[in-house]
């Protein structure tokens, strides 16, 4: 998976120093990060949730969270595109970076953010409307369409790229409901890429799902890394090693280990690390 | 020695069995209960459906008199190119069409011929020839409505020696119970031949317009605000107890409140169905706020999660997701609030709604009276005639509330969405 790859990854090291403005360990051969987040904490009142957590998430590979329930990894998903806004007692504090913008800066309007982080939740949630206004709900409060022409090719492209087209091109006014849980995921993801964002987050999205279903979201997953940054929270070891290039270790609140998926899975760096993926507990 | 062991198990002993068959039988004992209270709903709501209809049919009807009159001996025309129906009616009163209608019941009915028909049965005919003035060429039997006596006597009722006439005048066919289309037409009057519905049905039409148009969308934006945008602090708790309190408080408090500031507001709109909508728009208002905050809070966290993670606004949000999701709640709501305001007297007596009103209301600031107001009107008057008016009008009344309802219900259906 990661033959290309050949230089380490240290960023347990590099995590370590929790003051360190870069990654300095890390000297794998990438573009700059999509998003770069640096000593977050996120509390829920007074606890802290979240305890100084860095990392750099890329748009040329898969980004997995693993780590036992309650260990935070949904909680710092959602710190990503600001969706802890919506919970009047959490607050978030560090630097998380879009391009370089700090996304939690005054001047960052949170709507683009989210149009430009968009977000597949655990449970399916399509709108209770059709499958096509599902997808064009999306561009058109946006603005990006000005004709029916225009909101007909995105939707089919949207579409096509979720995997879905084939099996709705002929039942677009069908209500996203009616699909099956599979399908209502795919149509998500759709409406998530049809504002072409430049990061996705999922937050545990097959696990409502059968393995059927849940092959058809992976194997999209990796067809849509290269072309947008991909974070994925899952609670399957196997799923974040099948599609994930990079995994992040989350355990009571902070991150324990990041490195390649490869690495953490054959050569945990942290004892706690070994533990939870031998099955010692989680 | 197995089957020894199976049958001490504790779930195959007789006591099992035993407090088995009692929890099976407090079972049938609960369905039974419920079912005698479902029969016992339904009875009562068919005696009270049918005791209304088998009294109330009578008052659509009102007893008429056929009266041969011969128009082209009485000289009268129709002015040239009239306003109205009205103009034509007193240009026919002017010219002498009471005297002819009495003459013509005298002629076929005696002397006292002229005092069996009702006293405004000229206006009547009047009316008839406004529609059609060909009449006036011709000789014609018209039914037309009998004084209140002979009404009452046909009854079986009143004076006693009316009742031998008006036997006979039955026998003859000349003396009936006919449907009263005008009933639904006219307003209130003192003579219960002659009363109409249609004063107080369009006084609670226009009052509901007023309730409706204030408390839908005061309440709903309250609603929406509570629970979206207000911040949860001690303020919002309070506005919170309040408006449930006001959704408690009784009516008549409404209708005081009415008086002191809305008809100390608006002096001259004493009786009008402003003040009387605006009052009961107060009393509607916490109802739909409590339903639509029940509705909105189950709206699923996910949807609002959805359409704010691909970067809907707020606004947004709400508007294209909360509210069309919340509207049939809110609907609910809406309908149990319209309800009680369509069948409350109490607040609109202090504002003057129980006056006397003859003719229909004109628009929202003339003097008007409601359907409740009516009923409760005519069912304080001592002529018999009234009794079956009353029904009447009662019946009229819950014709409109299910009329209401459906639609609230059809509006309801149609914006009902799955999730």
């Amino acid at each position: 998976m990661s033959d290309s790859e050949t230089q380490t990854v240290d960023a347990g090291v590099a995590l370590s120093n929790p003051s360190g403005k870069s990654l300095e360990h890390e000297t794998i051969d990438v573009g700059e990060p999509k998003m770069r987040a640096r000593d977050v904490d996120v509390f829920y009142s007074d606890k802290k949730a979240i305890d100084s957590v860095s990392i750099d998430i890329h748009t040329e590979f898969v980004t997995a969270f693993i780590g036992p329930s309650g260990c935070g990894k949904s909680t710092f998903l959602r710190a990503l595109n600001r969706m802890n806004d919506t919970i009047p007692s959490a607050r978030v504090t560090g630097c998380i970076e879009l391009d370089g913008e700090d996304i939690y800066a005054s001047g960052m309007d949170v709507v683009q953010l989210r149009a430009r982080v968009g977000m597949v939740f655990q449970k399916p949630n399509p709108f209770p409307k059709s499958i096509y206004e599902n997808i064009a709900y999306g561009p058109r409060i946006h603005g990006l369409v000005e004709s029916k022409t225009d909101i007909d090719e995105i939707v089919e492209k949207s579409l096509r790229r979720a995997g879905l087209w084939e099996e709705v091109k002929d039942r677009l006014e069908d209500s996203g409901t009616a699909l099956s849980g599979g399908q209502q995921q795919r149509l998500c993801i759709a409406r998530a890429i049809a504002v072409e964002p430049e990061v996705i987050l999922m937050d545990e999205p097959c696990s409502a799902l059968d393995p059927i279903a849940t092959a058809k979201i992976e194997e999209l997953i990796d067809e849509l890394r290269g072309r947008y940054g991909i974070v994925i929270v899952t609670h399957s070891m196997q799923q974040a090693a099948r599609v994930s290039q990079r995994t992040a270790f989350f355990h009571l609140g902070s991150m324990v280990e990041y490195g390649l998926t490869s690495d953490i899975f054959t050569n945990p760096r942290k004892k706690r690390t070994q533990d939870y993926i031998t099955g010692r507990y989680g | 020695m197995s089957d020894q062991a199976e049958t001490m198990r504790p779930t195959r002993t007789p006591a099992f069995e035993a407090r088995l068959k009692k929890r099976y039988a407090s079972e049938r004992r609960f369905k039974v209960l419920g079912l005698g209270a479902i029969l016992f709903s339904v009875a009562v709501l068919v005696f009270l459906l049918i005791n209304m209809t088998v009294s109330g049919l009578g008052g659509f009807q009102r007893t008429e008199l056929a009266v041969p009159v011969d128009f082209t001996q009485a000289g009268l025309t129709v002015p040239a190119n009239p306003v109205d129906e009205r103009e034509v009616v007193q240009a026919l009163q002017r010219q002498g069409l009471p005297e002819v209608i009495s003459f013509s019941a005298e002629q076929a009915l005696g002397e006292e011929g002229a005092a069996h028909v009702n006293n405004e049965a000229w206006r009547l005919v009047g009316q008839q020839i406004a529609t059609d003035p060909s009449m006036l060429s011709q000789r014609v039997e018209l039914w037309l409505p009998t004084s209140e006596n002979l009404a009452s006597a046909y009854a079986g009722d009143g004076n006693a020696e009316l009742q031998p006439l008006a036997q006979q005048l039955a026998d003859q066919g000349l003396l009936e119970d006919r449907f009263d289309f005008g009933f639904l037409q006219r307003a209130d009057a003192t003579d219960p031949q002659l009363v109409g519905i249609w004063g107080a049905l369009k006084g609670s039409i226009l009052t509901m317009i007023v309730t409706l148009a204030l408390a839908f969308p005061i309440g709903v934006l309250a609603a929406l605000y509570l629970e979206e945008y207000a911040p949860k602090n001690r303020w919002t708790d309070l506005i919170e107890v309040s408006i449930n309190n006001l959704a408690a408080v009784p009516s008549i408090i409404f209708g005081l409140l009415g008086l002191a500031v809305f008809l100390a507001i608006f002096p001259g709109y004493r009786s009008a169905p402003l003040i009387g909508g605006m009052t009961l728009a107060l009393m509607t208002m916490p109802v739909i706020v409590i339903a639509g905050r029940n509705a909105i809070k189950a709206v699923p966290p996910s949807i609002r999660d959805g359409a704010l993670a691909i970067g809907a606004s707020p606004i947004q949000v709400v508007f294209h997701h909360v509210l069309p999701l919340a509207l049939p709640g809110i609907l609910t709501g809406t309908i149990i609030g319209m309800a009680r305001a369509l069948g409350e007297t109490a607040p609109l007596l202090l504002i003057g709604m129980r006056a006397f009103v003859a003719t229909p209301p004109e628009d929202f600031t003339s003097n008007a009276t409601v359907l409740p107001m009516q009923i409760f009107l005519w069912s304080d008057e001592i002529d018999r005639g009234f009794v079956e008016r009353t029904s009447a009008a009662i019946i009229v009344l819950l014709v409109f509330l299910l009329l209401m309802n459906g639609l609230a219900i059809y509006l309801r259906n149609r914006f009902e969405k799955r999730w």
